[in-house]
C-alpha cells in the first residue's frame, strides 16, 4: 500500500514514484533468493547508481542529487520497504562521502564526483573488535611517512567490506584518547589492505559485513580528510546523519511488515471471519500502524531540523531509538499475526524479525542513544522556535 | 532525424478501473493515472534512433490537465520535448475523432518518423496508426518488434501469431511498436531534474484549427452504450489424478480452447 507523504515539490514526488518503480521491478524479485544465499548484491547498487540514487543528498555541483535530508529519507524508506539490506547499504554509502562532502578541501572534493555518482561504493570503517561503543578506544594506526601515511590495525563489521571501492578510515594519529584520531579515504584496491571472511550474521545476510585488515597500508597524506586528530568528531559528525538513515530504513522494514500483516489478515479466516475483524487482532494491527506513523512523523522532524541548519544530533538519536525499537516491535507482531506461517522461511516476515534487530545494535546502540538523548539533557539545550523559509537544499560542501 | 512520440495517460491497469456511469466515458479524474505502457517501448525506440542518428524527440499527448504527469515521465526519461493538447471538448471523443485532433497537431510539427504504441490499455481500439496514415498521407508500419532506420528508409519487423513480416517504407512513416521491441529505460533522478527545464507547449482545439463540434462525445462515431462488471469467478475445477491426471488436464485445456 503506498504511504500517504508530503513532500516539498515536484521532483521529490517524481523521485518516489522512480524509487517504488525500481523497488517493485528491480528489488523486490531478487530480495528473497539473494538473502536466502547470503549474497551481495552488486549489480543492484549500480542500477540505482545509475538512476542518481546514491548521492541524493549532495550538491549537484559535486554530482549529487541537490536533495534535503526530508526527501532523501523518504527515498531510503520505500527502498527499505522492500529490501532492508539495500536500505543499509544506501545509507552506509551516503555515510561514506559524508566526511569529503563535509571537511574535504575542494581540492580533495574532486573525488566526490565519481563516489556520488553510483558507479563506485563506499563503506566506512569506525569500530574494532574491541571498540564498537566507545570508538575512541580504537588501535588501529596511521603513522605519517613523509608524503605518506601507513595504516596498520584491524576495523571491525564493516558493511561492504571487501566489495566496497573505497573506505572512509577513522585511524588513530597520536595517542590522545579523543583528539588523536584521523580520517582518511583509502581505495579498495590499496597493496595490504585486505578483508576477511564475511560475517554469519542473524540477519541482514544480503549486507556483507567483515572485518578489514591494514597491513602497512600506504596512502598519500593528501587522503586525510581535515586536520589530524579531527577524526572523530568527522566520524561523530556522520553518524548523527547515518542514523537519521537508519531510523528510515527501519521505519521501511517496519512499513513492509505491516503491509504484509493486514493483506493477510484480510485473506486469512478463522471462526468464520476474516482474522482481521477480530477485534484483539484488528489491535494489534492497529498498534502496529501508530508504531509506523510514529518513527516516521519523528524521523522526518529529525530531518526538517536538519535541513533548516539547526542542531538535531538529540532528534537524529531519538529518530533512531524509537523507529529501530518499534522497527522490532512491529516485525515481531507481524510474526505473530501470520501465525505458525509466520515462523517459517516461507513468509518473508520472519526475515524481517531479523532484519529488525541489528537495527538496534549499529550506528550506535540504542543504549548509546539514549546516553546521547539523556547528555544532552543535563547539557539543557534550550529549545526556539523557527520559522522555516526555504529548506536547505542540500548538503553543501 | 525528428521524431514524434504519442504518449497516452491511461488509468493504471495494475488496479481497479471504472467508467463514469453519467456518460460511460473512462473515469479518470478518479483513476490512478500512469503513462499507457505501451508507449514506453515507443519512447525508448525513439531515444535509440534518437542516440544513433541525432535529431530531436517530441512527445505529443492529447488529454486533460492531468496528463501533464505522462508528459514528465516522458521527458525524464530523455525526450526533449512535448506537446499536450488539452481541450474540454474532446472529452469523449472515439479514435476517428481523436485521429483528427492529433493529425493537426502532428501538421504543426516536423517529423521523419512517429512512433506510438500498438495499443492503449484503456481502449485497446488499436487503429490509431492506421487512421493517421490515412489523414496524414504517409506509410504506417504497424505492430513492430524491431525497428531500422537508414537514410530516408525504414524498415521494421512486424510481429505476427505466427512470425514476422518484413516491411520497409520511406519516411516520413508511422509505427507502432509492441512491447518485444526493446527493454525501456528507468528515468533518473538527473532525467526528472531535466525534465523541469524542457519547454511543452500546451495547445487547444482552436490554436489546432479544429472545430470543437467535430469532435466530442455528442458526434462520436462510437460510444459506450452500456456495461457490466465482470461476473464473479466460478469455483475452479478439480482434476484429480488417477494417472491420467496430464491427459486431464491437457484435455480441459484444449476444451476451453487455451492450447
Ligand atoms: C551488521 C552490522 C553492520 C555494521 N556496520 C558497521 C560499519 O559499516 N562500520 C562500523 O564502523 N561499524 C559497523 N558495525 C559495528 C556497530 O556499530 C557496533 O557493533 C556497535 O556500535 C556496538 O558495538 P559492539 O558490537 O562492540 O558492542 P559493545 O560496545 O561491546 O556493547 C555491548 C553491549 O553493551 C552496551 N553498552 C556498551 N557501552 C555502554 C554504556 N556506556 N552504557 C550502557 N550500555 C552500554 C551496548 O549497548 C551493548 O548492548 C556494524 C555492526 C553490525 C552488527
Amino acid at each position: 500500500m503506498p504511504v500517504r507523504r508530503l513532500v516539498p515539490t515536484q521532483e521529490a514526488a517524481d523521485l518516489l514514484e522512480l524509487t517504488r518503480d525500481l523497488a517493485r521491478s528491480e528489488l523486490a524479485p531478487r530480495v528473497v533468493q539473494a538473502e536466502a544465499s547470503e549474497t551481495f548484491p552488486r549489480e543492484v547498487f549500480r542500477t540505482l547508481g545509475r538512476a542518481g540514487l546514491l548521492g541524493l543528498p549532495y550538491d549537484e555541483s559535486v554530482g549529487g542529487g541537490g536533495q534535503p535530508y526530508e526527501v532523501y529519507l523518504q527515498v531510503l524508506e520505500e527502498i527499505a520497504a522492500v529490501w532492508a539490506s539495500v536500505g543499509v547499504g544506501v545509507s552506509v554509502h551516503g555515510l561514506s562521502c559524508f566526511g569529503l562532502a563535509t571537511v574535504g578541501t575542494p581540492e580533495q572534493q574532486r573525488w566526490l564526483p565519481e563516489m556520488l555518482a553510483g558507479e563506485l561504493l563506499g563503506a566506512y570503517c569506525l569500530s574494532e573488535p574491541h571498540a564498537g561503543s566507545d570508538p575512541a578506544a580504537m588501535r588501529t594506526r596511521a603513522v605519517r611517512d613523509g608524503d605518506e601515511y601507513v595504516l596498520t590495525g584491524e576495523k571491525a563489521w564493516t558493511t561492504h567490506g571487501g566489495q566496497a571501492d573505497f573506505y572512509k578510515v577513522m585511524a588513530r594519529t597520536s595517542d590522545h584518547r579523543s583528539r588523536g584520531i584521523s580520517c582518511f579515504l583509502v581505495p579498495g584496491d590499496a597493496p595490504g589492505l585486505s578483508a576477511d571472511p564475511a560475517e554469519h550474521k542473524m540477519g541482514l545476510t544480503g549486507s556483507t559485513t567483515a572485518t578489514m585488515r591494514f597491513e602497512g597500508v600506504r596512502i598519500p597524506a593528501e587522503r586525510r580528510l581535515g586536520e589530524e586528530g579531527q577524526g572523530l568528531p568527522i566520524a561523530l559528525a556522520g553518524l548523527d546523519a547515518g542514523r537519521l538513515g537508519i531510523a528510515a530504513v527501519a521505519t521501511g522494514l517496519a512499513q513492509g511488515a505491516l503491509d504484509d500483516a493486514v493483506a493477510y489478515a484480510k485473506e486469512r479466516e478463522t471462526f468464520g471471519k476474516p482474522i482481521i475483524d477480530h477485534q484483539g487482532l484488528g489491535f494489534l494491527l492497529a498498534d502496529m500502524a501508530a508504531a509506523v506513523e510514529t518513527s516516521r512523523a519523528m524521523t522526518l522532524h529529525a530531518a526538517r531540523l536538519k535541513d533548516a541548519g539547526l542542531p538535531y544530533g538529540q532528534q537524529a538519536s531519538i529518530a533512531k531509538l524509537v523507529a529501530t525499537d518499534n522497527a522490532m516491535k512491529v516485525t515481531t507482531d507481524a510474526v505473530q499475526v501470520l501465525g505458525g506461517f509466520g515462523y517459517t522461511r516461507d513468509f518473508p516476515v520472519e526475515r524481517y524479525m531479523r532484519e529488525a534487530k541489528v537495527m538496534q545494535i549499529f550506528e550506535g546502540t540504542n543504549q548509546i542513544q539514549r546516553l546521547v538523548i539523556s547528555r544532552a539533557l543535563a547539557t539543557g539545550v534550550t529549545g526556539a522556535t523557527t520559522v522555516l523559509g526555504a529548506p536547505q537544499p542540500a548538503l553543501v560542501s | 532525424m525528428n521524431i514524434v512520440v504519442l504518449v497516452k495517460q491511461v488509468p493504471d491497469s495494475g488496479s481497479e478501473r471504472k467508467l463514469d456511469s453519467s456518460d460511460n466515458t473512462v473515469a479518470r479524474a478518479s483513476a490512478d493515472n500512469v503513462i499507457n505502457e505501451m508507449d514506453e517501448y515507443a519512447i525508448e525506440e525513439a531515444l535509440t534512433v534518437k542516440e544513433s542518428q541525432g535529431g530531436e524527440v517530441t512527445v505529443l499527448t492529447v488529454g486533460p490537465g492531468s496528463a501533464t504527469d505522462a508528459i514528465r515521465k516522458a521527458l525524464s526519461m530523455g525526450a526533449d520535448k512535448a506537446v499536450h493538447v488539452t481541450d474540454d471538448a474532446v472529452h469523449g471523443s472515439c479514435a476517428v475523432q481523436t485521429s483528427a485532433v492529433i493529425a493537426a497537431a502532428l501538421q504543426q510539427l516536423e517529423y521523419d518518423l512517429v512512433l506510438c504504441g500498438a495499443e492503449s490499455t484503456d481502449g485497446q481500439v488499436s487503429v490509431m496508426p492506421a487512421l493517421l496514415s490515412e489523414r496524414l498521407g504517409i506509410p504506417h508500419l504497424s505492430g513492430a518488434r524491431k525497428l531500422t532506420v537508414e537514410g530516408t528508409t525504414v524498415r521494421v519487423e512486424r510481429q505476427t501469431d505466427g512470425g514476422y513480416w518484413m516491411l520497409e517504407s520511406s519516411l516520413p512513416a508511422i509505427v507502432s511498436t509492441w512491447d518485444t521491441i526493446n527493454e525501456p529505460r528507468y528515468p533518473s533522478f538527473k532525467g526528472i531534474m531535466a525534465a523541469k527545464k524542457k519547454p511543452v507547449e500546451t495547445k487547444s482545439l482552436a490554436d489546432l484549427g479544429v472545430d470543437p463540434a467535430s469532435v466530442g462525445l455528442a458526434t462520436a462515431t462510437s460510444r459506450v452504450l452500456d456495461f457490466a462488471g465482470r461476473p464473479p469467478k466460478g469455483e475452479g475445477v478439480k482434476v484429480a489424478d488417477e494417472g491420467d491426471g496430464a491427459e486431464k488436464l491437457v484435455g480441459y485445456l484444449a476444451a476451453q480452447k487455451l492450447v
